[in-house]
């Protein structure tokens, strides 16, 4: 019997290797999940001399998107967030982390710029305060300024329709 | 051509791999074989449980006795033996070949293969071509099966003494084991893949891994990786035979011998790399990839050991053949982690799913089925039980099972998230504070037994033996903790010393004792070398570990010209900063100044690099490498008006980790050439 | 007594925020700090020993939050509060690791008493 314990123990050893194959090790679940949006207060990315406080995020739902010129997926995001912001689905607030000015805005104009208000941290001030672990990433909170969502990485056009419309719906509901 | 040419070499391999494994299996049959098998079914029929498994066994079984039969009317044993080896010779020279032709296009910068394309550049200094085709993940697998059938091919050349039979099982399961990750190759990783359309010109090889050390680590570390694979054949090879016994120890050694040593080497390369290269100041970050390279070498040490006393004691029997399966089992599980994600980071990318899949089956293939062999069997093996506590063998096993602990440590620490994750999906990290606290406590108590173990006799010994021991070391460690308390304003540092000072004196006395008191030198075998060579390796390094964890210093400031830094008595002053270029990067060089008490000591140059291939910034320390003190500045960000940004550190004693690596792999490989080693043929 | 303990509080309050802390005091915590935690974006690195930009604003505001009053606990507990159990390098005795903590000594322990076991048995033969 005790012959069989080495193989019992790999099996169950090989059984969570399995398990772990399906999950994401990226996927860090948000510690601030319904708790309310952090205060802070930083200056607009375009207008250096508006403060930007938590207020922003309040009265309708909104959705607040991490990215920066550097980041290379926010390439790939960025169609979508453009079709997104010409639906005029949600809010949409974006968080320019970790930037220079001059080349954000250069982004931005080869782009299109499809948020309302763009909070500029370049000091990662508030992506720490958010538990940021990189861009592009996104929270999403409910009318009284609660964060309700957090999705990490690119947001692809079927990543919008099947999981975060449909919760954005919701809470317009609410 | 040369790339078609190398994926039809691949394929040939593959089946002759196949013939490799699968002729032994058929053609060479004991009749013990055959008996012990039914035993097993018989026991398992008792059971009930297991009533269908054992019909379709059985079944299977009746067929293949026939196929055997069949076989074995045209085919003599040792007609099958001499086909086997050829099989592997053979397949080890297609492998080469394959290998050669990969190299080929890398040096020849033929970028419409899709590897050389994304790995290689045209600009690329001639060795970092080379080494580009084992710097990605289908070269360095194609380069791990290579090794693979070279031990595979090695047994027959170094093996002539060998029971014929045990052979050709042995070099029939290296056979296996190549033919799973040839498929794998073929299926999942094929590097010979074209591109089209061609693209200009590569994308060269990742910066980091540009540099000489690098170069080499890998080849080394598969060496190591890919020797334990000769002791999982030979562990199979005998479960089947049902015989393991004090010979066979004695043929298993050299092997395990020199995979150890490649495996030491090969770690210790990969810290000095990650400690000059990636300019933290770490040489040991208890990150994923350098655990799961750290495990097989505690289970390959520990194999070391228990094959000493299965070999002279004829005990440990079973131990000895499971440690050969886990050193082995727990080189493909580094080998599963590494290229299946699933311990990376949070932001990695272009990690394949599907060849984690396939590595996670060929594990679960070959070990699984190695372990069920072992619990069927495990009961045949067993060898005389019992042994007195205070002997040499009470000494090695309790340091085998210390070993054993360390290593299902590391195993815990480094799985325990992956664990969790796939139990309740809660995310934790663990890092080095966990290590230091379970970890190092268990390796310090495993020092204490490894330095008293030589000192006694096999058989039967007295305490009084290492009273010298103590006479010695009890004082003298007194000595050092208290000056390491009042000076250090370390306790902790200064039993990590005393540690090393007490396992030096140990050993330095057991090698006294083995030559009669240093007279009889020359004519000591290689192996009392290697023992004590390894064992000061040991020592050396553990200073190193210790003084570095207690008394290293770092600091790190914003600089302008003329500026400093003070670290542990040392100024670093930022003396010049100077942008340039090179062949295939642009830089920024800065000088700084180190000096104490204002004599001056060495003018380092550290550089931040600019691929502007990869677009990728890469940051070069200068270091000041002495057996004492080394010091190191680092240069990152920064312009003329604000400084620079500068790291500055301290590490005394930080060379004498990897000095005492070093000469643990030396040892090991010394004791190669052990004359004991060579006489197999007389002691059989 | 309601009053008593407000002035306490307040004084006490007074005293951790205005008592100065020396610039050495705070770098030497930073570092003890920043060792103990993961920085979130890398292989396995503290933030204490990573390049990355992130790491450096963690580094940053751990010693922002030190030179304001907090103590080493309240760091590591307000990075706690964003980034979960993941950001610590020294995970918490908790329910869910009490196996990571306690199995190595447990192996250890039965290694022994395996030891021992075996031991004695061949003392009772010979």
């Amino acid at each position: 019997m005790r012959a069989l314990l080495p193989l019992g123990l790999f099996i169950l050893i090989g059984l969570a290797f399995a398990i772990g194959l399906t999950k994401d090790p990226r996927q860090i679940s948000s510690e601030l999940i319904n708790q309310p949006f952090p205060a802070f207060s930083l200056t607009e990315l375009y207008d250096e001399t508006q403060i930007i406080t938590e207020e922003t995020v309040k009265g309708q739902v909104s959705l607040i998107n991490v990215f920066g010129s550097w980041c290379v997926a926010c390439n790939v995001e960025h169609p979508v967030l453009m079709d997104i912001a010409k639906g005029e689905q949600v809010h949409l607030i974006g968080m320019d982390w970790r930037d220079e000015r001059s080349k954000a805005k250069r982004w931005l104009a080869k782009r299109g710029n499809p948020y309302k208000t763009i909070i500029f941290d370049d000091e990662s001030v508030l992506a720490i305060t958010l538990g940021v672990t990189g861009a592009p990433e996104s929270f999403i909170t409910d009318k009284s300024g609660q964060i309700r969502y957090k999705h990490v990485g690119v947001i692809t056009p079927q990543i919008w329709r099947e999981t975060l419309l449909p919760i954005i719906k919701a809470l317009e509901e609410e | 051509m040369i790339a078609e040419l190398g994926h039809y070499l691949l394929i040939l391999a593959l089946f002759t791999a196949l013939a490799q494994g699968l002729f032994p299996a058929i053609a060479i049959a004991t009749d013990k074989d055959v008996q012990s098998f039914s035993e097993a079914m018989k026991n398992a029929r008792l059971r009930g449980v297991y009533k269908y498994g054992a019909l379709i066994f059985i079944a299977l079984q009746v067929g293949f006795r026939f196929i055997q039969k069949s076989m074995q009317r045209y085919v003599s044993n040792a007609q099958a033996v001499s086909f086997v080896e050829r099989a592997a010779k053979l397949q080890f020279c297609l492998l080469a070949l394959s290998f050669a032709a990969l190299t080929a296009t890398f040096i020849a910068s033929d970028f419409s293969v899709k590897l050389a394309a994304s790995h290689s550049h045209s600009m690329k200094p001639f060795l970092y071509k080379i080494s580009g085709v084992w710097g990605n993940h289908e070269g360095s697998i194609l380069l791990w099966t290579l090794m693979l059938s070279l031990y595979g091919a090695l047994i027959p050349v170094f093996g002539k003494h060998l029971p014929p039979t045990l052979k050709a099982r042995a070099i029939g399961i290296q056979g296996l084991l190549a033919f799973g990750f040839l498929a794998f190759i073929l299926f999942t990783s094929n590097p010979f893949e074209r591109l089209n359309p061609v693209p200009s010109d590569g994308l060269g090889l990742n910066p980091l891994l540009q540099d000489p050390g690098l170069a080499i680590h890998p080849p080394m570390l598969y060496m190591g990786y890919v020797g334990f694979s000769v002791a999982f054949s030979f562990s199979i090879a005998a479960l089947i035979e049902g015989k393991v016994d004090a010979i066979w120890a004695q043929w298993l050694r050299p092997w395990v011998l020199a995979a150890w040593s490649f495996l030491t080497l090969g770690i210790m390369l990969g810290s000095l790399w990650a400690y000059y290269e990636l300019g933290w100041g770490g040489w040991w970050m208890w990150d994923p990839v350098e655990n799961v390279s750290f495990m097989p070498w505690l289970a390959g040490t520990a194999l070391l050991h228990s094959i000493m006393v299965l070999g002279t004691r004829h005990k440990l029997a079973n131990w000895t053949v499971l440690l050969g399966i886990c050193a082995f089992s727990l080189s493909l599980i580094g080998t599963f982690v590494v290229r299946s994600g699933v311990l990376v980071s949070v932001h990695s990318f272009a990690t394949d799913p599907a060849r984690g899949v396939f590595i996670l089956i060929l594990l679960m293939i070959s070990t699984g089925s190695a372990l069920t062999l072992y619990a069927l069997r495990a009961k045949t093996l067993k060898g005389p039980g019992g042994f007195e506590p205070v002997s040499r063998e009470g000494g090695l096993i309790l340091n085998n099972l210390l070993l054993a602990t360390a290593c299902a440590t590391v195993f815990i620490g480094t799985f325990y998230p992956l664990f969790m994750d796939a139990m309740t999906g809660d995310k934790i990290s663990v890092g080095k504070p966990y290590f230091d606290l379970t970890f190092a406590p268990i390796m310090s108590l495993l020092l204490i037994f490894m330095a008293a173990a030589p000192l006694l006799k096999w058989k039967k010994d007295s305490l009084q033996k290492l009273k010298t021991l103590a006479l010695f070391a009890l004082p003298l460690g007194g000595i050092i903790t208290a000056a390491a308390a009042i000076f250090g304003k370390s306790v902790l540092g200064g039993i990590g010393l005393a540690l090393a000072a007490y396992l030096a004196i140990g050993t330095l006395i057991a090698f006294a004792r083995k030559t009669q008191n240093f007279k009889n030198l020359r004519s000591q075998p290689a192996g009392t070398y290697g023992f004590v060579l390894a064992h000061l390796g040991v020592a050396i390094f553990t200073a190193g570990a210790v003084i570095m964890s207690v008394w290293a210093d770092d600091d790190i400031g914003r600089l302008k010209i003329g500026e400093k830094l003070q670290v542990s008595g040392y100024d670093y002053t930022l003396v010049d900063v100077a942008p340039g270029a090179r062949e295939n990067y642009q830089f920024l060089g800065a000088k700084v100044d180190v000096s104490k008490n204002g004599r001056a000591i060495k003018t380092l140059s550290t550089e931040q690099r600019f691929y502007p291939v990869r677009n990728m910034v890469t940051s070069e320390a200068g270091f000041h490498f002495t057996m004492g003190p080394t010091v190191f500045a680092a240069i990152s960000e920064g312009n003329v008006q604000d400084g620079w940004i500068v790291r500055a550190n301290y590490h005394p004693y930080v060379t004498w980790i990897w000095l005492g690596a070093l000469l643990m792999s030396l040892a090991g490989f010394i004791s190669l050439f052990d004359r004991r080693l060579r006489y197999t043929k007389e002691t059989a | 007594m309601r009053w008593f303990f407000s002035i306490v509080l307040i004084i006490a309050t007074s005293f951790t925020s205005f008592a100065q802390i020396t610039d050495a005091e705070v770098e030497a915590r930073a570092k003890e700090v920043g060792r103990s935690l993961r920085c979130v974006v890398c292989q396995n690195q503290s933030i204490d020993e990573s390049d990355a930009p992130l790491a450096s604003d963690m580094r940053k505001l751990v010693r922002k939050r030190l030179k304001e009053g907090d103590s080493n606990a309240e760091v590591i507990d307000y990075m706690q509060q964003r980034y979960g159990d993941y950001v610590l390098l020294k995970p918490p005795v908790q329910t869910n690791t009490y196996a990571l903590w306690f199995l190595p000594f447990l192996l250890l322990l039965c290694a022994f008493g395996w030891f021992f076991k075996v031991a004695r048995k061949a003392g009772a033969e010979s």
